[in-house]
This record gives structure tokens, C-alpha cells and sequence, in this order.
């Protein structure tokens, strides 16, 4: 209830240190799915991540919120030297909501899991944001797919963490929902790092300051492109459709088939 | 529920007629009573191998304090047996599904354990424990430890990972993701396995009673049997039965109730 005047969140707290991944390789049953991999999550800058599927997007974006297991290697290290553990929050293509818990208490349930006290009206501040105070005290199985996600975001915002680790967040949505959430979360992870797996060469347009593709096995990452301007982006923008007609290109490159369908 | 409305028709199906809900049970009731009454006729059985349904609710209406009197030992066996064997169930699956050295040495004995007949070891446990109540809320535990083990450690070990990679990108302590995430999502497992262990607690009850004891269900059912009198074993069955199928019901409707984001108790059921 308090905080009524705030604006879409201006980035409570910019996130100031750069990651840098280097030499990172991960192998399953033998195959090496990237190795000898470099990547640099400038400060506060918003990563876009594509790539055909299978190929390690969400590996490589596990691989920062060290939750993959097994045949691992490589280095993370930040800028300001400590280390970047605790210090991500993580989206993924499922909403990965408790059933058992209200809206209200899917959001606090980072607070709830440390055992520290839950920040009860930030979540009401939050939930207000993507548009889900009525629905504060549904459960999840009441809710759409669209509030499902949203309420997943505040559940992500909540954490306040500097780094947002983000795998095809919005895959499953309708196309409308989509272009909403995208577009809440763009202004709502405003300076913080945020790295964003997808599929879809629109939405890291739309979004990233940095769109990286990762193809091949094992799979190697191509020169970023870096749209122009203040994300969330305009789509119909034709400079933004030569780069997707670029981007597309580069997702075809490793397969004649696409290759052949013209631009 | 889409099926409501049929415009060709203008009939609701069978499931979704209120008065329905109510006359089902009777309806079928009736017709295996009346099913039994015409076997009596058509066999001409005599009384002391197949009584008459009248002949049973006489028993049932006569003896009543007599049968009161024993049902109230298997009641009270088959109750306190469940919630034994629960509760030990619960206490061997959490540390099972927490610590590896206690699955990999615990869990041979869980499996192999499962193809030993528990009712064989019936004279054993009243050798043991007795004529009294212990040796049967033995053997009621001991049937139920098992399927409320097996299904909870299979809940336990089945957590989505995803709330696992949440969890730990949130910092959570073992401990917590226990409470907060891996028994709350166990518990549809759990409720599962005590719902099976409730169907056969009174069997277990039984057995022990018809084993060695003094009181109980059983024991006058062996007790009537002896004396030919089948009246009395079918009054004892008929009793045994409304337990089972009240205590399952109530059972089913109290996880229900405390397992409301459960997707089986979001669906209407007929």
C-alpha cells in the first residue's frame, strides 16, 4: 500500500561490476556441448542469448547460476572481485510457482527460504506493478498462463538480486502477452545485468543490448549484435528487421536447409 | 461439464442428476440385497450355510450390544494401527529421501521386504505381543509402514527440479527446502500411499484377531463360525464393511480438504 507513487521502478540499485566468463566448458555423456567459451555480461546491460535448440542456451545460462551438474570447467569471476554466488535470480520457461502457496507467498518465498522476514508490502508493491494485487491471494491453478509468468517476475524482482538469469521466459505466452511482458520486464530490469535466453530473434531485438547467437557443436557464440536505442524496442523498426533478417541468417548458418529460405 | 445442455435431447447425463447422488448408493444397495435374497431362494440354502438379508438384520437388530462390544477392539486396532504405521512410515522416508547412506542401506530391505506375506508373521507377533490390542495394531502397522513408505520416499525423491534450481538460486538451506518445497510436494504422494494403507488396516486387524484374541470382529467371527452360526459371521461382516468404506471416506475427505491445490481435488467428481 505504501509506495503508491512510484513510477515503473527505476532501478532501485544499478548493478555495477562486469561478469566474465572464461573458458567455460560443460560435456554430457562424453560430447562437449560448448568449450573454450568467452563471455562478458557488461554492467547493467541486458544480454540476449539465441540459438537453435539443443544447442546450450540454457546450459550456458545454468552455467551462471552454477546449477549445472556433472563434467564442468571454466571460470566465472566479476569485476568487483566477489564472487558472483548469491548474487543472481532465475527465471525459467515454466513458472515454477509452489501450488501450495498463494500468489503473495510464491513472491516472498525467496525471503521465506532463507529464513528471513518477508518483505510483505515490497510484494504488494511489486505484484501491484505487473498488474496482479487482485490476484494476491489466488493460487496458482486460478490464475492464466499470462499471470502465471507475471507473478513469476515479481517473484524474480522481489530478489533484488544485480544479475537476472532469464530462460525463455515468455516462450509459452500468446503473442499479446508476450509484447506485455516483455515490455514490463524491460523497464522493470532498467541497470541491472540481466542475461536472457530465447529463441525468438524479435524478442532479443526488443530487448537486449547485446544479442549473441550460440550455434554448432560443440556450440560457439558469433559477434554480438547491439541494437540501437532504449529497449523495449520497436519492432516494426526497419533497421531492427535487417538485423533480425542478420540474426536469422546466423541461426541458419550451420544448417543448408535454412540457409536457403530467403531473407 | 460440457456435456451439459444437449440440445437434442434436452437430458442431463446420469452423473450430473441431483437427486442421483443420493439414490445411487441405496439403488445399488437394494439390488444386492435383493441379488442375495433371490441366490436364498433359487439354492433353497439352508440358514446355517447362507442366511437370508432378513435374517442378518434380525442378528444385527438382536446382538447389537454384543457386536458393539467387539467392533469397538477393531476399531480401535485398525485406528491406532493406521496412524502407527503412518507415522513410522513418515520417519523412514524423510531420512531416506534426505540421506544417501540411509537409501542405499535402507532401501534393499524396503524393496525385498515387500514380497514377505506380513499375515504370515501374524501367529508370530501374537506369540510376541500377546492376545491383547498390541499384536494387532502390530500387524495393522505393519501392512500400512509399507505402501505409506514407498509412496512418500517416491514423493520425496521426485521434487520438479525446477523449484530445486529456484530454491538454490534463492540461497535456501537444506533444511528449508525440506519443509518449504520437498514435503509440501510429497504430500499428494503421501496421501496416495494412506489412502491405499487405509483400505487395508482393517484387514490387518482382522487377521491378528482371528489369529489369537479374546475380543474384536474377528474373533466373534471365528467364535459364530465355529457354532454354525452364519447370521452372526455375516452381521460381523456387514459391520466390518461400513468401517472400511466410513473410515475411507472420511480419510479421503480430510486430505482432500488439506490438500486443496492438489489437482485431483480441484476435479469434480461423480
Amino acid at each position: 500500500m505504501r509506495n503508491t507513487d512510484h513510477t515503473p521502478n527505476p532501478a532501485q540499485n544499478p548493478t555495477r561490476f562486469d561478469i566474465h566468463l572464461r573458458a567455460a566448458r560443460v560435456a554430457f555423456g562424453g560430447a562437449d556441448i560448448f568449450h573454450d567459451l568467452d563471455l562478458t555480461l557488461q554492467a547493467g546491460s541486458f544480454t540476449c542469448l539465441l540459438g537453435p535448440s539443443g544447442v546450450g542456451k540454457s546450459t550456458l545460462l545454468r552455467y551462471f547460476a552454477d546449477l549445472v551438474e556433472g563434467d564442468v570447467s571454466g571460470t566465472i569471476t566479476c569485476s568487483d572481485n566477489l564472487p558472483l554466488t548469491g548474487r543472481v535470480a532465475y527465471m525459467a520457461q515454466q513458472d515454477l510457482l509452489l501450488p501450495w502457496r498463494t500468489v503473495h507467498e510464491n513472491v516472498v518465498l525467496g525471503t521465506v527460504l532463507r529464513g528471513e522476514k518477508p518483505k510483505h508490502e515490497k510484494a504488494s508493491y511489486l505484484l501491484k506493478q505487473v498488474g496482479l494485487n487482485d490476484a494476491a491471494h489466488l493460487r496458482p491453478a486460478e490464475l492464466s498462463g499470462g499471470m502465471k509468468q507475471r507473478a513469476a517476475l515479481a517473484r524474480t524482482l522481489m530478489e533484488d538480486r544485480p544479475v537476472v538469469l532469464m530462460d525463455e521466459p515468455f516462450s509459452a505466452l500468446d503473442p499479446l502477452n508476450r509484447l506485455r511482458l516483455q515490455e514490463l520486464a524491460a523497464r522493470a530490469l532498467r541497470g541491472k545485468t540481466v542475461l536472457l535466453v530465447t529463441h525468438d530473434p524479435l524478442e532479443a531485438l526488443r530487448l537486449g543490448d547485446d544479442v549473441h547467437v550460440l550455434a554448432g557443436a560443440p556450440a560457439k557464440l558469433q559477434n554480438a549484435i547491439t541494437p540501437k536505442g532504449q529497449s523495449p524496442r520497436n519492432i516494426a523498426d526497419p533497421e531492427i528487421l535487417a538485423q533480425q533478417a542478420e540474426l536469422l541468417r546466423q541461426l541458419g548458418a550451420e544448417n543448408s536447409d535454412m540457409a536457403e529460405i530467403p531473407s | 461439464m460440457n456435456m451439459q445442455n444437449n440440445p437434442h435431447t434436452n437430458r442431463k447425463p446420469l452423473s450430473e442428476r441431483r437427486w442421483l447422488i443420493f439414490a445411487r448408493p441405496l439403488i445399488i444397495i437394494a439390488a444386492l440385497i435383493a441379488t442375495w435374497q433371490l441366490l436364498v431362494v433359487i439354492t433353497g440354502a439352508p440358514k446355517y450355510m447362507l442366511p437370508t438379508p432378513v435374517d442378518v438384520w434380525t442378528t444385527l437388530l438382536s446382538r447389537y450390544d454384543v457386536l458393539f462390544d467387539h467392533a469397538r477392539y477393531t476399531i480401535a486396532e485398525t485406528v491406532i494401527g493406521l496412524f502407527a504405521g503412518a507415522a513410522l512410515g513418515t520417519l523412514a522416508a524423510i531420512p531416506m529421501a534426505l540421506f544417501s547412506p540411509v537409501r542405499f542401506w535402507l532401501m534393499p530391505i524396503l524393496l525385498v521386504s515387500q514380497a514377505i506375506p506380513f499375515f504370515a508373521l501374524a501367529p508370530l507377533l501374537v506369540l510376541w505381543l500377546g492376545f491383547g490390542l498390541a499384536s494387532k495394531i502390530a500387524m495393522a502397522a505393519l501392512i500400512i509402514f509399507f505402501p505409506v513408505t514407498v509412496a512418500f520416499f517416491d514423493g520425496l525423491s521426485r521434487t520438479e527440479t525446477g523449484w530445486l534450481d529456484l530454491a538454490r538460486t534463492m540461497g535456501a538451506s537444506r533444511w528449508r527446502l525440506l519443509t518449504h518445497i520437498r514435503l509440501p510436494a510429497a504430500l499428494p504422494a503421501f496421501a496416495s500411499g494412506f489412502r491405499v494403507a487405509t483400505a487395508v488396516a482393517p484387514i490387518g486387524a482382522v487377521i491378528g484377531e482371528w489369529v489369537g484374541s479374546s475380543h474384536g470382529l474377528g474373533y466373534l467371527m471365528l467364535h459364530a463360525n465355529a457354532r454354525v452360526q452364519i447370521d452372526m459371521v455375516f452381521a460381523c461382516l456387514l459391520i466390518l464393511c461400513a468401517f472400511s468404506i466410513t473410515q475411507y471416506f472420511i480419510v479421503d475427505r480430510v486430505l482432500r480438504a488439506a490438500l486443496p491445490w492438489q489437482p485431483d481435488s480441484l476435479k469434480p467428481r461423480n
